[in-house]
């Protein structure tokens, strides 16, 4: 099939659309605006909703109700964007409802800047509103990724009847590459039993609720959403791995950043520095069984992410101090260049016996 | 035998989680009327925001979806454009709705969201024990007010059907009370035009219901509707703030 010239952006945007999402709300943040300004242009052509929001805040509530309602719903936003729609998020996992949420990351603490950034890892993986729950998180590298990523977020936010994250940054959303869109991709569509539609006479009310006084019940609840974990554990884990089997050092980074490293393994193995690159595409559940089977010929592994270093814990969880773990990162929305990532590998690898 | 009184068929069989002597009993009861005479609660939808109303999601019949604080017309709005088909409500407290809402609350208006809220208004925050409302009266002695809401340091309260007049998209904006008989008739029959207002696609209909808290009030069921009488309709006057519907014959 031909390819296209598409912005990361619109790729999700459109990814989306095809992936039978008719219900897009959404607030204007940088670097994520021609997400929505694409969905503003299509979803009145397809009978679809786009709805500009009064905040983030808002546009999460709104995807609440359009999900509630029993439909596939989605809004996007940047990282400042991203803490107001936490709470939302929150109430999202607390009612078991399915959502897709894209955060195109850019710098941060507080307003921080607008250049592309990796620091919200810790908020998608771990903290994106309060108590105890996960998000399903998926990390594209690519435009082409991104399309195929959202189809994925969209079925299994209706398969786990949970939200789903799609963490990419400002580089990927603002830049353009070729895609092949697959019009053949079937998302599977599944029976919504516990939608709020209306029960038209035809069945007891349903309830989409979050609250539950009981501690007990409270308990057992978050118990079974945390069974459900497990199982998405095992069967959801995604990571890309190149030239991994022979790896004396391996790079493990994520997004734009392993585009960088990708560059940096290639360089390095043509001064015959035996080094390698596992890309987790799923960030939560994060891959850990892709770092456990080169665990026994790796010598060292090496984090790169633009942070100061946050999936390094999960890089390091794995490892379980079987390895040293190293960490190279640049923040405030400054892309590494390969050299950089060059010169650590090469720190690294000279201290190796 | 012939019945006649019973419960409205869209209040489900459960006991309410009211205070004694709180008016939120008759306002359900007036909802879940006008549901009934309607014939729409197997396509209608609420939405359950958080204080006192939160657990209504168990006492209406019809589908219920349980609101973050304050987020209720924005849940609303997500339901109603997933469905434009379905009657969807909202019902809110004076916190939820006039505080942390006041966002929600004043866009879904201006949008003319085609959605209904109830909007019951004690002045007081009744589930966490009787914290200053955004409608607690200049000088109403409550839990964090203990010496009287001083207007020069915590601000005025807001008149929300007044306010809500203003914007365009608002289609129906009543003030309302449950203290007596004829108030009740007259709350009943605000309730039912917003609904109707609703199914006409009118646009975003609003009806305000002053309503006591005896608990944090500090007083009993008689002196609350007396209270009410007093303090609370001087500020609040009762009445029509904006209807399309008059302003299009008054134009004729």
């Amino acid at each position: 099939m031909a390819k296209v010239l598409m912005k990361g952006n619109e790729a999700l945007a459109e990814a989306a659309i095809m992936s039978g999402c008719r219900h897009f709300f959404g607030y204007p943040i940088t670097p994520q605006t021609e997400l929505a300004a694409y969905m503003s242009k299509k979803m009145p052509k397809i009978g679809g909703v786009y709805l500009q929001a009064e905040s983030e805040i808002a546009a999460i509530n709104m995807v609440l109700g359009a999900s509630a309602a029993g439909k596939r719903a989605m809004t996007s936003s940047s990282s400042p964007g991203i803490s107001l729609k936490s709470e939302g998020i929150s109430y999202i996992a607390g009612s078991d409802l399915p959502a897709v949420i894209v955060n195109v990351q850019r710098g941060g603490p507080g307003l921080g800047g607008i250049q592309p950034s990796q620091a919200d890892y810790w908020q998608a993986t771990r903290a994106t509103g309060h108590g105890d729950f996960h998000l399903l998180v998926y990390a594209p590298s690519t435009v082409q990724e991104m399309m195929d990523l959202v189809t994925l977020a969209f079925d299994n936010a209706d398969k786990y009847r949970m939200p789903v994250m799609i963490l990419s940054d400002g580089m990927l959303g603002q830049m353009m590459e070729p895609v092949e869109i697959k019009q053949a991709v079937e998302s599977v569509q599944v029976e919504k039993t516990w939608a709020a539609c209306g029960h038209g006479d035809k069945r007891s009310h349903n309830v989409v609720n979050s609250l539950y006084l009981t501690p007990q019940s409270l308990e057992a609840l978050v118990k079974e959403r945390f069974k459900k974990y497990e199982t998405i554990k095992q069967e959801e884990q995604k990571a890309d791995e190149y030239m991994t089997e022979d790896a004396d050092i391996i790079i493990v980074a994520y997004g734009a950043s392993s585009r960088i490293s990708r560059t940096a393994v290639n360089m390095a193995r043509k001064e015959g520095i035996k080094a390698g690159l596992i890309r987790p595409v799923t960030l939560w559940p994060y891959p850990d069984m892709y770092i456990e089977k080169h665990i026994p010929h790796t010598k060292a592994f090496l984090c790169v992410e633009m942070s100061m270093g946050q999936m390094v814990d999960d890089v390091r969880l794995s490892v379980n101090g079987r390895r040293p773990v190293a960490f190279y990162g640049r923040t405030g929305g400054i892309i590494p260049s390969p050299e950089e990532v060059l010169t650590e590998i090469r720190k690294i690898t000279g201290g190796m016996k | 035998m012939a019945i006649v009184f019973q419960k409205p068929k869209a209040l489900l069989d459960v006991p309410f989680t009211y205070c004694p002597g709180c008016t939120h009993g008759i306002i359900h009861r007036l909802v879940a009327e006008t549901i009934d005479e309607l014939g729409i609660e197997g396509h209608t939808v609420g939405v359950a925001p958080v204080g006192c109303a939160v657990m209504n999601y168990n006492f209406f019949a019809c589908d219920m979806v349980q609101a973050p604080h304050g987020r209720a017309p924005a849940v609303a709005t997500g339901l109603k454009r997933a469905i434009p088909t379905n009657i969807v409500f909202t019902y809110q407290g004076d916190g939820d709705l006039a505080a942390i809402g006041t966002a929600e609350t004043v866009h879904a208006a201006a949008r003319g969201e085609n959605i209904t809220i109830i909007f019951v208004n004690n002045a007081i925050y009744g589930m966490t024990g009787g914290q200053m409302a955004p409608t607690s009266l200049p000088n109403q002695v409550t839990q964090t007010t203990p010496y009287g809401r001083d207007t020069s340091y915590s601000g005025y309260p807001i008149r929300v059907c007044e306010m809500l007049a203003t914007l365009d998209g608002t289609a129906l904006a009543q003030r309302v009370t449950v203290d007596n008989v004829k108030n009740v008739l007259n709350a009943k029959k605000a309730i039912k035009k917003a609904f109707t207002y609703q199914i006409e696609k009118k646009g975003f209909s609003i009806v305000e219901v002053l309503s006591t808290c005896p608990t944090n009030w500090g007083l009993d069921a008689q002196e609350s509707l007396q209270w009410l009488r007093d303090n609370m309709i001087p500020y609040y006057p009762l009445g029509v703030y904006k209807d399309i519907v008059d302003v299009k014959e008054d134009s004729k």
